[in-house]
């Protein structure tokens, strides 16, 4: 499972094989992109994406694993409850998490993640996430077979 | 924004005429300067809003619109519930009732100053701020029902500031309507250790200069002179509301298609509001102003323990608390004739001109005060309502700057410790947890708010009245 932020090249869809994330300017908040082989791997990807919004996901420890399930009609729905699922884990854990696994089955997702409780001076977290947006939300495949995995977060 | 696709109505108005699927125009108010810095998106947005159910008089964008979820940030729509009308969580946001209250020190600058760093101190320490922070109340069960059914009237019921601040706020402290059953348990989970905390992003609690002032009859009935101390808490309903907000917005996308309601967008989910959805979203986000209104007041209750520990002249009473994420049922004339219609204001104050008989006595001839947000080390702004923004916006006014820039782009280009460092060089303290915080919230990160309040008081939205300078920040 690779959590890198995508590189310059890895912008690039000819080239990019690897799993990555990035973030995307929207106004007031931030766009939440993971890029993957499969779905699943992308939703992954996008979870560390949403990380990143708050601190640096390789500052996480994955010392804690909590599981979320969760059921949408579409992929692009299964996202974003995905992402409110982490959303509230780390808000009511007061946790971050830095390592992801997602198990995608027909409208059916079970994802795990690893983390640590929220320690302010390891972390210097920036900014709470209020929730994931159906704004820019997409789940598409790209014509080098990579899933794209995206949408805006309120911060 | 390309203006060639405006009409031009007046210096500060822009026009886009309902075609297509828009029932009502879209009215944008903005300077040149402005809209033309205005991302096309606030187009889309607008005109999208104009497309939906039941929609009154226009879809209207203030100075400070910029690019949202579903509706425009700066966004004010207002719907008729008997004309099929929808009410839309993503037209009031995930931070239900974000707002920005407004307290006399009893104190000059100048008496701040004697003591600024030793303040600075005591308020860092004692109102809870910034990412995992929690409270001293912990709320459960019953005791968390009535804090969503009773809001800022509850606050004060244990003990949190007094019966003379109630009055001072929107719907006396108090949003009648609201209905804790419709509030999940993990909405009330969320929130159950985050009563009196700031949060993050752009909140803040301030300690401001009455820098200038520009209406000195509206300064006078709000009690605001120039060198007063004034303190400032921006902040909303924490987690409750994120969570309302983000489980509505899911419940609206899917009940949109049942309602025979086609979105352009996903975004712009929403719901009849004589719909069962429509009621339960109405009935939570009511609590979820309570929430706000209960937690502003918590804010108040410790900073004036915070202020008596270090200065014992500190006399904190309320000038105003305003929201500006809601949907309220208002009466507004709309064609010479009295209606009773919901009112979205995204990131927009309300605003009400003189005589509205909503406002305290204090205010009622001269109308309500509208707080505008700065960003941190930029002014803030005290405006005051007007007549013709009825009219012209549904009474409502701009909300703050808006940001310029991204998150990830201030980070690159600012340090927080530098930004910490050049503001104190000009008398500004900043205290924060977070110094990647600090950078994301860099005051050049953020839209000129002098240029949006211009903007607002040149196109008769509301009037400006007082300008606010900060001596120290703590920020979420």
């Amino acid at each position: 499972m690779s959590d890198a932020a995508c590189s310059s090249r890895g912008r690039d869809t000819t080239v990019r094989r690897q799993a990555c994330w990035q973030h995307y300017q929207h106004g007031a908040d931030v766009g939440v992109r993971g890029i993957g082989a499969t779905v699943a791997a992308a939703f992954e990807q996008a979870a560390v994406a949403l990380v990143a919004v708050v601190t640096e996901p390789a500052q996480v420890a994955p010392t804690t694993r909590i599981d979320i399930a969760c059921e949408a009609p579409d992929h692009e729905l299964l996202l974003v409850d995905w992402l409110n699922g982490l959303v509230y884990e780390m808000a009511t854990r007061r946790m971050l998490f830095g390592r992801f696994q997602v198990v995608i089955e027909g409208q059916r997702l079970r994802g795990q993640a690893w983390g640590e409780p929220i320690d302010v001076a390891k972390h210097d977290p920036a900014v709470e996430v209020k929730g994931a947006t159906y704004t820019t939300l997409t789940v598409d495949q790209q014509a080098d077979g990579m899933w794209v995995a995206q949408c805006v977060v309120d911060v | 924004m390309d203006v060639t696709q405006l009409q031009r109505k007046s210096e500060f108005e822009w026009h886009i005429p309902a075609t297509g699927n828009m029932r009502v125009p879209a009215i944008i108010y903005a300077s040149d300067d402005l809209i033309r810095q205005m991302d096309a998106k606030v187009y889309e947005q607008a005109v999208n809003v104009a497309t939906l159910p039941g929609i009154v008089g226009a879809s209207y964008a203030m100075p400070d619109a910029h690019w949202g979820y579903g509706f425009p940030i700066g966004g004010v729509a207002a719907f008729d519930a008997d004309e099929g009308g929808v009410v839309s969580a993503g037209g009031v946001g995930f931070d239900i009732s974000c707002g920005v209250r407004a307290l006399h020190t009893g104190l000059t600058a100048a008496a701040v100053e004697a003591v600024k760093q030793e303040l600075a101190d005591v308020l860092y320490r004692e109102i809870p701020a910034g990412v995992g922070r929690t409270g001293g109340i912990h709320l459960r069960n019953r005791a968390m029902d009535e804090m969503l059914v009773g809001g800022a009237q509850w606050a004060v019921k244990q003990g949190f500031g007094t019966s003379e601040d109630l009055e001072r706020i929107e719907e006396t402290g108090r949003m009648a309507g609201a209905d804790p059953d419709q509030v999940s348990a993990k909405a009330k989970k969320r929130q159950q250790d985050e009563m009196g905390t700031l949060g993050s992003g752009n909140h803040y609690l301030e300690v401001q200069r009455v820098a200038q002032v520009f209406l000195p009859e509206a300064a006078n009935a709000f009690g605001l002179r120039e060198g007063d101390a004034v303190l400032s808490i921006h902040c909303g309903s924490r987690g409750l509301g994120h969570q309302i907000g983000t489980e509505y917005l899911r419940e609206m996308v899917v009940a949109a298609a049942r309602h025979g309601i086609a979105l352009p967008d996903r975004e712009l989910a929403c719901a009849p509001i004589n719909s069962p959805v429509g009621q339960a979203y109405l009935g939570a986000m009511r609590a979820g102003i309570n929430c706000a209104l209960a937690n502003r007041q918590i804010i108040t209750h410790l900073a004036r323990e915070a202020f008596a520990r270090v200065v014992s002249a500190a006399h904190l009473s309320l000038c105003y608390d305003v929201s500006h994420n809601t949907c309220k049922l208002e009466e507004h004339a709309v064609g010479g004739e009295r209606r009773r219609l919901y009112v979205h204001r995204k990131g927009a104050t309300r605003a009400f001109g003189p005589g509205h008989p909503d406002l305290p006595e204090a205010f009622r001839r001269i109308g309500q005060p509208v707080l505008i947000g700065g960003s941190m080390g930029t002014s803030s702004y005290v405006l005051v309502g007007t007549k013709q923004s009825e009219h012209r916006s549904f009474s409502s006014a701009c909300h703050g700057a808006g940001r310029a820039m991204s998150r990830h782009a201030a980070s690159k280009l600012w340090q927080g410790r530098a930004v910490v460092e050049e503001l104190a060089k000009r008398g500004i303290l900043i205290r924060s947890r977070s110094m990647r915080g600090i950078a994301e919230e860099a005051p050049d990160a953020y839209k000129n708010v002098t240029a949006v309040v211009d903007a607002a008081d040149r196109a008769g939205l509301a009037r400006k009245v007082a300008r606010l300078e900060p001596l120290i920040c703590v920020k979420g």
